[in-house]
């Protein structure tokens, strides 16, 4: 007896051509970074050294290195970091631990994260130099200084509290993960054996998401060093002679010494080696950071996971 | 076994306990009396409010959003919600060991002091008694007193569900409630606690929620049989599981439905 259902499913070539184009999208995301990496690492390779990545620039920015770029990347996120991690972390713990989530107030918050996560870098910028330097600088001088410029003029300090307040999303966000992701029942026994909620918190929420915040905060950090835009107009300069040592010096930075170099170099052509270098350092520093953000996690997720006895 | 459950004061008392989940009335009216150093089993099929009544005890409870009250329950006689009452005061006299055996992600002596800790002691020789001694009487310390500073999850199922049983002993409770505390583990594992539970009576009243109709048997001074929220039949095990007065007990604990 003859079957009316013919074995064989109707349009499989569909499903083969459908596979075939969602591998050639994954394939184009590779193909694009490999293209990236070995332009990057052919041009910029021979250029790097000890003594460049030591040395200052010279000859008008067609020799030396990027010593004072690299210091002064440093020395911001650095300071970023102290600005960024306890205000995330805090924001957090209120937001997920604290405030009730139906309340007015924790969502104007969520609304402002989520928001502030979407604006533009130069407008942070523009902020950071309207705000920080202008508004809080400026009073500062006005206030203890007599009017005179010393705290109301771009620097290391605003540049890294406006690079703060752009990375604050990235913070508040993978604290809120790590947080969320703290078992109920290590909250209920902690609560069960008469530990206040703040005991709870401090005791066995925070160390269990020790990880998730640490990530959150390497990946803040990487974000923030690869950032131009905040910083050119609240304290990156394009060429010092000594490097910053108080928060109201301005800095040399790689982002920035990357755009200075492509678009402001005297002679571009005779530039270019420097730059292919100086970006594959600001590649290689950023990858440096997601790599240790991974394994930061997977430690941290190998401890917490059960062993077999 | 304990001949008469009634030989012993009241040490836990509910009163008129209603429970409800926003709309849902999850207790209706329950009233019982749990008796000091006698463990009181509480059946029921899922669902019956047999939890929600144990964690009105310690008011775990309390830290769901829209859970209201009415009626009370007396720990010693005293309103345990009375307005003088300190909640976490209350949880250390009453401590809890949950279904799943949830120890923190530290070493197996930081979670048994953690109790003591967050109540405020701090010195060495006397954290170092209250570990050695509790984790004694969770019949733990033969196995664990080596490697006190390993990781409390490298623990078995039946090491680590016997690790919060310690835990909630190191704060010095009078009541222990048990949520199904062996229901995870297997028949093996399951004997030791029960054993423990018969050892632990001497010195604690025991409060014990479980689906296992011949644990509840075996552990129990008096069993309570919940249905739908409501209390339907108290009295000693032996009468219960024997000679039940209502039908609906009877059915359940036969096996008939549940």
């Amino acid at each position: 007896m003859s079957s009316r259902i013919p074995g064989r499913p109707a349009g499989a070539w569909k499903g083969h051509a459908f596979v075939a184009l969602c591998g050639a999208a994954a394939a184009i995301i590779v193909a694009m970074l490999a293209v990236i990496l070995f332009d990057v690492v052919r041009s910029g390779w021979a250029g790097l050294g000890w003594q460049f990545l030591v040395s200052a620039p010279s000859e008008g920015m067609r020799g030396g290195g990027v010593g004072p770029a690299i210091f002064g990347t440093f020395a911001l996120v650095l300071l970023m970091t102290i600005a960024v991690v306890p205000l995330g972390v805090l924001t957090a713990v209120y937001l997920f631990e604290y405030a009730r989530p139906d309340s007015g107030f924790a969502r104007a918050v969520n609304l402002a994260v989520s928001n502030l996560a979407g604006v533009p870098s130069i407008v942070f910028g523009l902020f950071g130099l309207g705000f920080f330097v202008r508004f809080v600088g400026g009073g500062i001088d006005r206030v203890f200084h007599g009017g005179e410029l010393a705290w109301g003029k771009p620097s290391i300090l605003w540049a890294a509290l406006t690079l703060a307040l752009l990375t604050l999303p990235v913070v508040i966000v993978t604290t809120g993960e790590a947080l969320r992701a703290v078992p109920v029942a290590a909250r209920e026994a902690s609560f069960a054996l008469g530990a206040t909620k703040w005991q709870t918190i401090s005791r066995v929420v925070l160390p269990q998401s020790l990880a998730g915040i640490l990530t959150g905060a390497i990946l803040a950090v990487s974000r923030g060093a690869g950032e131009v835009a905040p910083i050119m107009f609240t304290g990156a300069a394009y060429f010092l002679p000594k490097l910053p040592s108080r928060l109201t010096d301005q800095f040399m930075e790689l982002g920035y010494h990357v755009y200075v170099l492509s678009t402001q170099s005297p002679d571009i052509e005779a530039t270019k080696p420097i730059l292919y270098s100086t970006v594959l350092v600001l590649l290689f520093l950023t990858f440096l950071l997601n790599a240790t953000a991974i394994a930061i996690r997977a430690r941290f997720r190998a401890a917490l996971r059960p062993q077999d006895a | 076994m304990d001949a008469g459950a009634e030989a012993t004061p009241v040490k836990v008392s509910a009163r008129d306990l209603d429970v409800f989940y926003g709309a849902t009335q999850a207790l209706h009216g329950i009233t019982l009396d749990a008796r000091a150093n006698r463990v009181t089993a509480l059946i029921g099929p899922s669902g019956c409010g047999k939890s929600t009544f144990l964690r009105s005890i310690n008011r775990m409870n309390d830290l769901i959003a829209g859970m209201r009250r009415q009626g009370t329950i007396l720990l010693d006689g005293r309103d345990i919600h009375d307005p003088d009452v300190d909640v976490v005061d209350l949880r250390r006299r009453v401590g809890m060991v949950f279904q799943r055996s949830n120890p923190f992600p530290k070493s197996i002596y930081e979670n048994v002091a953690y109790g003591p800790r967050i109540h405020g002691v701090s010195d060495r020789t006397t954290l170092d008694e209250i570990v050695r001694t509790t984790l004694e009487q969770a019949a733990l310390w033969d196995e664990v007193k080596d490697r006190l500073g390993a990781s409390a999850l490298s623990l078995s199922g039946g090491q680590q569900q016997r690790l919060c049983i310690a835990r909630a002993l190191a704060v010095e409770p009078e009541v222990l409630l048990m949520d199904e505390p062996a229901s995870a583990l297997d028949p093996l594992a399951t004997a030791r606690i029960e054993e423990l539970i018969h050892e632990l009576k001497e010195r604690y009243t025991i409060l014990i929620v479980t689906h296992n109709m011949q644990q509840a048997a075996r552990v129990s001074d008096t069993t309570a049989y919940f249905y739908m929220g409501r209390l339907v039949e108290m009295g000693p095990t032996a009468q219960i599981f024997t000679n039940p007065s209502k039908q609906e007990t009877e059915d359940y604990i036969t096996g008939r439905f549940g």
